[in-house]
């Protein structure tokens, strides 16, 4: 299978701080990669490397075979685009859903302007919104609306990969299930490459192909979903296994205690 | 993973009410509003309302009291306060309002760029303000209305010079609040250009805020320019402007008080308006 995604060595540096220290990894198309990590470990720094929000100190990030340069050119912004954590703060408060994707599909000549409108209607539809959501503004909706819009807005402009940084970690349990059927269903309609970022491994064990765990800036392993499940490389990956708070066990319809005879 | 068939309803509308709807429900913006639109009408319509000129002496009915005939009673040089007051508004809120545009749109530009970019665009910006901030505002009033000369002029130079400061600092730290928030990271993902996001992205986010800071600011601008007037190196007679209206009737306190409080009285309730209409277009803007 075809490389979608390839990190060669990325190093980036806060002052005396590594917050990335020499990343090495792969993405095959039609894949989804899960990154898993504790808070600061470097997951949403190495996230925006790869978008081109933030230029590596060392090292290359390629798409396909293409080097990424530091001025991206407006085609390989578009083959990569992120949906991000906080659906609160990633949509502007002043602009309405239809400027919100009409910027975005006009930018990148998508459609032409007399598409756009039946364009966005469209990707609303995709994302299961109505098309009456178009003349909404982002407060008016809820944080699951929110993150559906996002990754309408994201999938407008046709990527070949896709970043979810922490997607669902914002959201109630119930919509998170929603937003990752969602997800799932995106992926393979669309035939998506998708960096999956999550610190919750359930939900990274629902929607990976592949896993990666990333320790204070370095990677500390990358298997097989199934393989990182059942026997995982790293010290720390079984230490974040283990650290997985377990359900009790139902023995009853009922809930959780046995019931009364 | 099966797909989801339901579509989640949509939120009703929380704001349900029009714009004007808005307003009403913001008090301090209505009474604002109202009050400076009373004053604007005066002025526009004052030709209609009043028989008198401005400037026109009548020495045979010099400093008399409120009347009939003269609403708010005549100066030393027998002219029609009210007519003069009127006048003065025109005056003074014309060079108020004209004197904020430049500084108005060079501060939330300089302020987007410095907020946005950060880094020495942020430095040279903000060395520049604090260097200027360093002057008492005053001191650079008279010194330029000294050195080009009394009236206008001097009150328009300096406003470019100096007014821009305060926009420029208050949408600086809005724009570097807005640059780490994820749609303006959004923006850069999707490619567009620095110049795009900041017009596009960042300008309606910070213009409501700047409107406020606007209406404050023009009240202090409207005190200088009275304040200038007073000291007689504003605006030049026998054109009517508060300032010079005040320190004319200054002599004539014990006798005929109303000289300088009338125009003291346009000065305040002036103020209040602007500040009722800033208060409550914040009000506005946070209710959403």
């Amino acid at each position: 299978m075809d490389l979608s995604l390839q990190v060669n060595d990325v190093t980036v540096r806060y002052g005396g701080f590594t917050a990335l220290d020499n990343i090495r990894l792969e993405v095959q198309q039609h894949t989804t990669l899960g990154l898993v990590g504790e808070s600061g470990s470097g997951k949403s720094t190495l996230a925006r490397v790869i978008a081109g929000l933030i230029i590596p100190d060392q090292g290359q990030v390629l798409l396909g075979t293409e080097p990424l340069s530091r001025k991206r050119t407006r085609e390989q912004r578009k083959s990569i685009q992120m949906i991000f954590q906080n659906p609160d703060a990633s949509l502007n408060p002043k602009h309405s859903i239809r400027q919100i994707l009409a910027e975005a599909l006009l930018f990148h000549k998508i459609v032409g302007r007399a598409e756009v409108e039946k364009r966005s209607r469209q990707l609303l539809e995709r994302v299961q919104l109505e098309g009456k959501a178009l003349d909404k503004y982002p407060h008016e909706f809820s944080g699951g609306q929110r993150q559906r819009i996002a990754i309408a807005r994201a999938l407008s402009v046709e990527p070949s990969l896709l970043i979810a940084d922490e997607p669902t970690s914002a959201l109630d349990v119930s919509v998170q299930l929603n937003v990752l059927e969602l997800l799932g269903a995106l992926k393979s309609e669309l035939n998506l490459t998708m960096l999956f970022i999550s610190h919750d491994l359930g939900v990274i064990h629902a929607v990976s192909d592949k896993v990666a765990v990333m320790r204070q800036g370095k990677l500390v392993e990358i298997s097989p979903k199934d393989k990182f499940f059942s026997r995982p490389e790293a010290a720390y990956s079984r230490e974040l296994l283990s650290a997985v708070p377990q359900m009790p066990t139902m023995k009853s319809s009922g809930g959780l205690h046995e019931p009364r005879t | 993973m099966k797909n989801t068939t339901a579509y989640p309803e949509l939120q009703t509308d929380r704001t349900g009410s029009t714009l004007i709807r808005r307003i009403l429900n913001t008090p301090s913006l209505l009474a604002g509003s109202i009050m400076f639109a009373v004053l604007i009408l005066l002025a526009i319509f004052i030709p209609y309302i009043s028989p008198y000129n401005p400037t026109e002496q009548n020495l045979s009915a010099f400093l008399q009291p409120p009347s009939a005939a003269h609403w708010l009673g005549t100066d030393q040089l027998g002219r029609d306060l009210f007519t003069r007051l009127i006048y003065a508004a025109r005056t003074d809120l014309t060079i108020m309002v004209l004197a904020e545009i430049i500084p108005f749109c060079t501060g939330i530009f300089l302020g987007m760029v410095a907020g946005y970019y950060g880094k020495w665009a942020d430095n040279v910006i903000t060395l520049i303000t604090d260097t200027f901030i360093a002057f008492p505002f005053y001191l650079i009033v008279i010194i330029v209305a000294f050195a080009s000369g009394a009236g206008q002029r001097g009150i328009y130079i300096t406003f470019i010079l100096v007014g821009w400061i305060v926009f420029a600092r208050v949408v600086r730290g809005l724009s570097a609040s807005f640059r780490e928030q994820e749609w303006i990271a959004s923006a850069q993902t999707l490619g567009l250009s620095g110049p795009r996001i900041i017009l596009r992205h960042l300008l309606p986010n910070v213009l409501p805020q700047a409107v406020v800071v606007l209406m404050t600011d023009m009240v202090g601008l409207l005190v200088a320019i009275v304040t200038l007037g007073y000291l007689g190196i504003g605006i030049a007679p026998p054109t009517p402007d508060w300032g010079t209206m005040i320190a004319d009737g200054q002599s004539f306190i014990s006798t005929a008080w109303w000289l300088s409080a009338v125009p003291g009285f346009a000065v305040v309730y002036t103020g209040i308006a602007l500040s009722l209409v800033g208060d409550g277009l914040a009000d506005l803007w946070r209710k959403k």
